[in-house]
């Protein structure tokens, strides 16, 4: 492991890294690259010319294509080589995450499987639970299914109802529950469920097969979107689960839980990242045939507007995706060295940045939902015919805002993780928060004479974090212990978070790039990187005013009017040329080539 | 038995080709580099063979002339599956050039079967094969769409007007394969690509042979007419644009 300076979770509010701090998809080397491929070959042989037929639905051939994954060893990328995987690093998993994430319907049942169906066995399960379970779902001879949400139980999942009684000789636990939209339920072979051992206040995590008597399994949901996926509630009635398939602790459910939802949450980042890529290939070459008042409709203003935005919004989440992903293998990599076990330290490691995982859920499904928005629009009445993929593409994003945490409970967790953990002392928020608020009459946009284009770039970013520490420490003195129950502040927060980490590892990005490469002949990066900043000035401004109503009182109302103004000062720019220029040079590959 | 697949490396489909230095040079800047298609099926079908061991084939190599830079494009075609590969450490200037490295390479290899791609899908220029087996003084089949081993002999179907026609080469041959040799080309599978690491890729230098034949200039084709459209309403507009535009009545 290089020497690097790496940031804790949520650090990167109050302290920065350097661009060789951070890893970019530029450094791919050439196995990363061929596993991408191998991914793409994939779901152009198997999978998108059986597309309609698997969302028909045709749960065979939804497995039978999981199949070939398993056979092509796709199934086997996170998983160590001695339980039949092949030890990718993080990096490379989250770049197999968002090939795989273009695959519609199958991405679903591909990463549940992957994910949340094997690796809490992977992370928390011992030996003989590892060499029995994860070794066959590493190959795709079992299929894994994840039960958490109950009736009763969505986002507030430790309220479920689902009981485990030990037997009286001892042997077993007796299950009895109901759980719902579980992913894969028709034909997963394995189950990793949570319940509540005799009454236990928290949950506990088991492993259960599809074949113990008293499992019931319903027909598939009939769903907006990812119809081939298989999605059903699954009933446990006095179902006998031997003692040595609890995973992990008894007790530890809850946070077995958790981390895999922290997981899941940081892949499905990588899946939309997919998604939209393909998207915008599907926008671009529809654009580039489709002729209006005998012209493609490419050549319109109007179109390059929304191909240019779609292409900047991905850019700068893919900025952020492998930024993390390379922190959190360093993270793996300690852990690791410090002798913990490969499972415990994945999961350590992939838990840490549970702000950053979140960020990276909530801003990519919602990228993902815009650009595949402006897909179907630039189709026309065509993006609303069934025969486009855009249309497919359209139903199937929207769940990205819902499973994995829904992106209301991910925006409050992301600001209560990292308010946590500074009080923690992981970092020092407040008081960095407090020295600013002390100086809210003066405070400065802090421009310099002869800025450099990244020094200027870096100092807005630094005054939009600023910006974040001065709300928080308005709003944490105004509302105190109650700010918790402020969710709209809590949102507002949110919002600017993400955008400051993902503004500034697109700064990041870019001025590493053009360390390794020089500055690219038609400077279109640093192009994309100006409007993106342009634009995330707005973006930041009124979330920030709206949270400082909520608490300022008149007298200090016009004051942090003021500070907002001033910490979201950028550099006006020809922003329509700039999308042009973006539109343009895709509009010339027919893809998405950045 | 030995198999040698012929590779070359070629821009993928998506490229937009450019030219520079008087239109006399490809732009290679940012191009992403394939196996040429049809040594892609051509790898596939080898493996295909040597899957059935009733075929005998104990070695799959590819062969490849190009510099250090196409090395990628190599090691895809080892986690493929071919058993070692060669790379002859040379641009590959002209067809002549590159046969005349593949022939040394089959002599001392001492292969039985040479797949080539009846063309790539670059220059196609559509002689290597023809021009390797004449070095060589083996048999060659051009077309070819289909591979058997049987008694020692290759059957070989080829792809002729309106139909096919099947013939039998003793080995060592030459095989000029077009499509239809496989169903697909094979995917690498994740163990293929590791395992890619660790298989031999020999490089050796290339014979001080000249090319025979030197670019004057590449040309692009011309960009497409704007279409014209005639309302079917004036058929008279339609007959004065034929003659006096077009000038075909």
């Amino acid at each position: 492991m290089e020497n690097r300076k790496v940031l804790k979770s949520g650090e990167f509010l109050v302290d920065e890294v350097q661009f060789n701090d951070i890893f970019i998809p530029e450094q791919f080397d050439e196995e990363q690259k061929m596993i991408a491929q191998t991914i793409q070959d994939f779901l152009d042989t198997e999978l998108y010319p059986n597309i309609d037929q698997i969302d028909s639905p045709d749960i065979n051939l939804m497995q039978r294509t999981l199949k070939k994954a398993g056979e092509l060893g796709l199934m086997g990328i996170s998983i160590p080589e001695e339980y039949g995987g092949f030890g990718q690093s993080f990096i490379t998993q989250m770049l197999a995450g968002e090939k795989i994430g273009a695959g519609h319907s199958f991405s679903v049942a591909f990463m549940a499987h992957t994910g949340i169906g094997t690796l809490p066995i992977m992370y928390y399960g011992n030996e003989e639970q590892r060499q029995k379970y994860v070794t066959r779902l590493a190959s795709g001879d079992l299929i894994g299914a994840y039960c958490l949400t109950e009736p009763g139980a969505g986002s507030d999942a430790n309220s479920g109802k689902t009981s485990a009684i030990l037997s009286e000789d001892g042997k077993h636990y007796i299950l009895n529950g109901q759980k719902m939209w579980i992913t894969n339920a028709n034909f997963a072979d394995t189950q990793v469920v949570f319940a509540k051992i005799d009454r236990d206040r928290v949950l506990s995590a088991f492993i259960v097969e599809k074949n113990f008597p008293g499992v019931v399994i319903s027909p598939d949901e009939h769903k907006m979107g990812i119809k081939g996926s298989s999605t059903a509630q699954i009933f446990y009635n006095d179902v006998k689960v031997p003692v040595e398939n609890l995973l992990g602790n008894r007790g530890e459910g809850f946070r077995i839980a958790l981390s895999i939802l922290h997981m899941g949450r940081i892949k499905l980042g990588a899946n939309v990242l997919g998604a939209s890529k393909k998207s915008i290939n599907d926008s671009v070459q529809y654009a580039n045939e489709r002729k209006q008042f005998n012209v493609l409709i490419s050549t319109f203003g109007a179109i390059k507007h929304k191909l240019a935005e779609q292409v900047i919004k991905t850019f700068a989440l893919e900025c952020a995706i492998y930024r993390l992903s390379k922190d959190i293998d360093d993270q793996i990599e300690l852990h690791k060295a410090s002798g913990m076990d490969k499972g415990k330290a994945s999961v350590e490691g992939i838990s840490h940045y549970a702000v950053e995982a979140a960020i990276l859920k909530v801003y990519g499904s919602e990228v993902l939902d815009f650009v595949i928005d402006e897909a179907v629009q630039i189709h026309g009445g065509m993006g609303y015919s069934a025969e486009m993929a855009v249309e497919r593409g359209y139903r199937d994003s929207r769940i990205n805002r819902i499973f994995e945490g829904t992106n209301e409970i991910n925006r409050l967790l992301l600001v209560d993780t990292a308010m946590k953990r500074a009080m923690k002392g992981d970092f020092d928020l407040f008081g960095r928060a407090n020295e600013l608020a002390a100086g809210l009459d003066t405070i400065k946009d802090n421009q310099g004479q002869d800025e450099s284009y990244f020094e200027e770039k870096l100092r807005v970013v630094k005054n939009f974090k600023n910006l974040v520490l001065i709300i928080i420490q308005g709003a944490s003195a105004y509302f105190d212990k109650k700010l918790i129950l402020e969710q709209e502040v809590l949102n507002n927060l949110a919002d600017m978070i993400m955008e400051v980490y993902i503004a500034e590892s697109m700064v990041l990005r870019i001025q590493k790039m053009e360390s390794m490469n020089g500055v690219d002949a038609d400077g279109i990066y640093r192009t994309m990187l100006d409007a993106f900043v342009y634009d995330a000035s707005d973006k930041i401004r009124k979330p920030a005013t709206d949270a400082a109503y909520s608490f300022a009182s008149p007298e200090t109302g016009s004051t942090y009017k003021k500070v907002v103004e001033t910490l979201t000062l950028v550099p006006g720019i020809n922003v329509k040329e700039a999308r042009r220029k973006i539109a343009d040079k895709l509009i010339e590959a027919n893809c998405y080539k950045f | 038995m030995k198999i040698l697949v012929c590779i070359s490396n070629v821009p993928d489909t998506t490229t937009k080709v450019k030219f520079i230095e008087g239109n006399k040079k490809l732009d290679v800047t940012g191009i992403q580099w394939v196996i040429n298609p049809w040594d892609e099926l051509s790898l596939t079908r080898a493996l295909e063979l040597k899957d059935d061991p009733s075929n005998g084939i104990q070695l799959v190599t590819v062969a490849h002339v190009g510099p250090l830079a196409s090395e990628p494009t190599i090691r895809k075609a080892l986690a493929i599956g071919a058993d070692d590969a060669i790379r002859i450490n040379a641009d590959p200037s002209d067809a002549y050039f590159v046969a005349a490295q593949l022939a040394k390479i089959v002599k001392e290899g001492v292969y039985d079967l040479v797949f080539c791609g009846i063309e790539s899908s670059d220059f196609n220029g559509s002689t290597v094969g023809g021009m390797l087996a004449e070095f060589l003084e083996y048999p060659s089949v051009s077309s070819v769409s289909g591979v058997k081993i049987e008694n020692g002999q290759v059957n070989i179907t080829r792809e002729i007007d309106g139909g096919k026609e099947i013939v039998t080469v003793p080995m060592p041959v030459v095989a000029i394969v077009q499509k239809g040799i496989a169903k697909e080309p094979r995917i690498a599978a994740m163990r293929g690509i590791m395992m890619a690491r660790t298989k031999p890729l020999n490089v050796v230098e290339p014979l001080a042979i000249d090319s025979l034949t030197e670019v004057v200039a590449y040309e692009m084709p011309q960009p497409r007419a704007a279409c014209k459209f005639v309302d079917p309403e004036n058929p008279r507009q339609l007959v004065e644009l034929l003659q006096n535009e077009a000038k075909i009545i």
